[in-house]
């Protein structure tokens, strides 16, 4: 997704002048082809977020669309004031980049964990919160949140990650993208956790539950549209982030749900649960121990569908109607 | 007397005169922090900043920033007196259904550059701008007004370290050195000096002035910048609550709102002048 970014951004900043890149001193072997060959449009701000979050303020309310860049929280929770005051309230064009969401940095520590980010920011007025699933997903929303005239927080992951949908999807931010049909349930899923709940489904398909995947890039605004109809269409809806259950893309889709009169029989976030993580690892690692594996995703929702009293698969229900 | 023969120094007694006003009518606080800089707002607004009432939003202005956001009575006077928005509106300030809250706010208010209001956010934003400029080509300046208190903040330090980087000499940081913050006074709480030694050790060219003395401010103003290829610092020594002598150096004026006959006597000793 780093990749996708960054040779997204140098495109578009060779096309338009007014696109500049300010970094907290850090993106080595990322930015260097940026910062050489677009001096101009570059600024490495020194260690020293909430300077880099102010100065692209002022930036853009001079005209520039700023993007700034760090990894983990560095960009995002460290100069949260400034994001708010100076950035959001100005309703400024920059775009918060933050490389290595979630436990990206998995055996670095929980210092360098991302897992309440998208929560606060999504509490910020003129905020929008894209956290794109794959390398596809991460290009395209470079691109549109680019041509979004306003505050954007855009959440990748590392590097390296496998390409999930092929080249041409159709990508609008604030619009889900349906990667799997399935009538039984759906997993909405953000940040990365696509390529884990596509293996899920099949294994649950292979129990004979089908699965509907959601690819939910933008946490705000969230497609409402496409939960509701997920609601309606499907019995059972799981979202899965690797953030906190707390404020993130579960707590978007429950507000979605319990302000709505189409509610699922059952609900459940899959994520982290509002802890720092206890044991050292890397990303995979790390995943497997919260249960953010494919193996941990469908243990959960399958023991979540056991318990449920009002869930029923749609065979069964078929079923029950012919006899009943 | 109700006017000045200086101008300056007549938009100086006007701008205080009508803060008074205003937070003896919203009973709000910072009367202190606004008279303090009365002298160097008259003097950015009255002759060296380049901007339009007119056209508030002409793209080659100077820019402003009101970093110590809690003097915006006194700012929002000074705009009104130069017709940026209607007379009328001060008296509106900090009540409810306002469109002047009681730090410095920009939507619908017409001059104020950016809001502020959190301490040590200014700077950054007026560096922002000064470094887009000079990326630009652009003539413009960007002025950010400064409290001492808000030197506390280590977001202050960050653009103080970052704009001599970038030779932004079109950036000039004012400080207000009135002496007095929130609890106490700046030596007691956190002392700044040898102050203006450290400007200087980060590599900005620092002037320092009597922030009252209207043709001190004025013809340090005209040697802006002071060094080519540095930012410049104005650190103008002042005095809390400046003007009213019950009111001169004393902490309880931060907060203390003038009313009755302390606002009477206030108002008599800015007249009488």
């Amino acid at each position: 997704m780093r990749t996708a970014f960054i040779d997204s951004l140098f495109e578009l900043a060779q096309q338009d002048r007014r696109i500049v890149l300010i970094t907290g001193d850090l993106g080595f072997g990322v930015v260097t082809r940026f910062m050489n060959e677009l001096p101009e449009q570059f600024v490495n701000a020194g260690v020293a977020e909430q300077n880099m979050t102010g100065l692209a303020a002022g930036m853009a309310l001079s005209g520039k669309i700023v993007f700034t860049y760090s990894i983990a929280n560095f960009p995002v929770i460290r100069p949260f004031e400034q994001i708010r005051n100076d950035v959001c309230y100005h309703n400024a064009n920059v775009k918060v980049v933050a490389v290595g969401g979630g436990m990206a940095y998995g055996s670095l520590g929980a210092s360098h964990h991302a897992t309440e980010d998208m929560a606060v920011m999504r509490a910020l007025p003129n905020m929008l919160v894209v956290a794109p699933n794959d390398p596809v997903e991460a290009g395209l929303a470079t691109r549109a949140v680019a041509a979004h005239p306003g505050p954007c927080y855009l959440r990748l992951g590392r590097a390296g990650e496998a390409a999930v949908h092929g080249p041409d999807i159709e990508f609008e931010l604030g619009k889900a993208i349906k990667v799997l049909e399935g009538e039984d349930l759906t997993l909405i899923v953000t940040g990365g956790l696509l390529q884990n709940a596509l293996s899920a489904a099949e294994i649950l398909s292979a129990q004979g539950v089908t699965a509907r995947v959601l690819s939910m890039h933008t946490l705000k605004p969230l497609d409402t549209e496409a939960v509701l109809k997920a609601a309606a269409e499907t019995q059972a809806i799981f979202t899965i982030e690797e953030h906190s259950v707390i404020g993130g893309l579960g707590g978007a889709v429950a507000e979605t749900l319990m302000e709505s009169e189409t509610r699922p029989a059952l609900f459940r976030r899959i994520g982290l649960n509002g802890q720092f993580s206890s044991v050292v690892g890397d990303q995979d690692y790390l995943r497997a121990h919260h249960g953010l594996d494919s193996a941990g995703m469908v243990a959960t929702i399958t023991s979540a569908l056991r318990d449920s009293v009002r869930f029923t698969k749609k065979n069964d229900r078929h079923d029950l109607t012919v006899v009943g | 007397m109700l006017s000045n023969p200086n101008p300056l120094n007549d938009l100086a007694f006007r701008v205080r005169r009508q803060t008074l006003f205003m937070v003896n009518r919203a009973k709000s606080s910072h009367v202190g922090t606004c008279f303090s800089m009365a002298e160097l707002l008259a003097v950015l607004y009255g002759k060296e900043l380049r901007v339009d009432p007119e056209r508030p939003d002409w793209p080659e202005r100077d820019r402003f920033i009101l970093s110590k956001g809690h003097g915006a009575a006194a700012l929002y006077a000074v705009l009104a007196e130069k017709g940026f928005f209607p007379k009328e509106w001060i008296q509106t300030f900090y009540q409810n259904g306002s469109r002047l809250a009681g730090h410095a706010t920009h939507t619908n208010v017409p001059g104020v550059e950016i809001s502020t209001g959190s301490l040590g956010h200014g700077l950054s934003v007026a560096t922002g701008m000064a470094l887009a400029a000079k990326r630009d080509g652009r003539g413009y300046r960007v002025f950010a007004l400064l409290s001492d208190g808000e030197c506390d903040e280590g977001s202050t330090w960050e653009p103080i370290l970052f704009a001599p980087q970038h030779k932004l000499d079109n950036l000039v940081a004012i400080v207000d050195y009135n002496k007095i913050q929130s609890l106490g006074s700046v030596k007691e709480v956190m002392d700044l000096e040898p102050f203006a030694d450290k400007w200087r050790a980060f590599g900005w060219a620092v002037s320092e002035i009597d922030g009252h003395d209207v043709e001190a401010i004025e013809s340090t103003f005209a040697r802006l910048p002071f060094e080519v290829d540095r930012p410049s610092c104005v650190i103008a020594h002042t005095v809390k609550g400046k003007g009213v002598t019950f009111m001169e150096d004393q902490l309880l004026w931060h907060y203390r709102t003038p009313q009755g006959e302390e606002f009477a006597a206030a108002l008599k000793e800015l007249e009488d002048a």
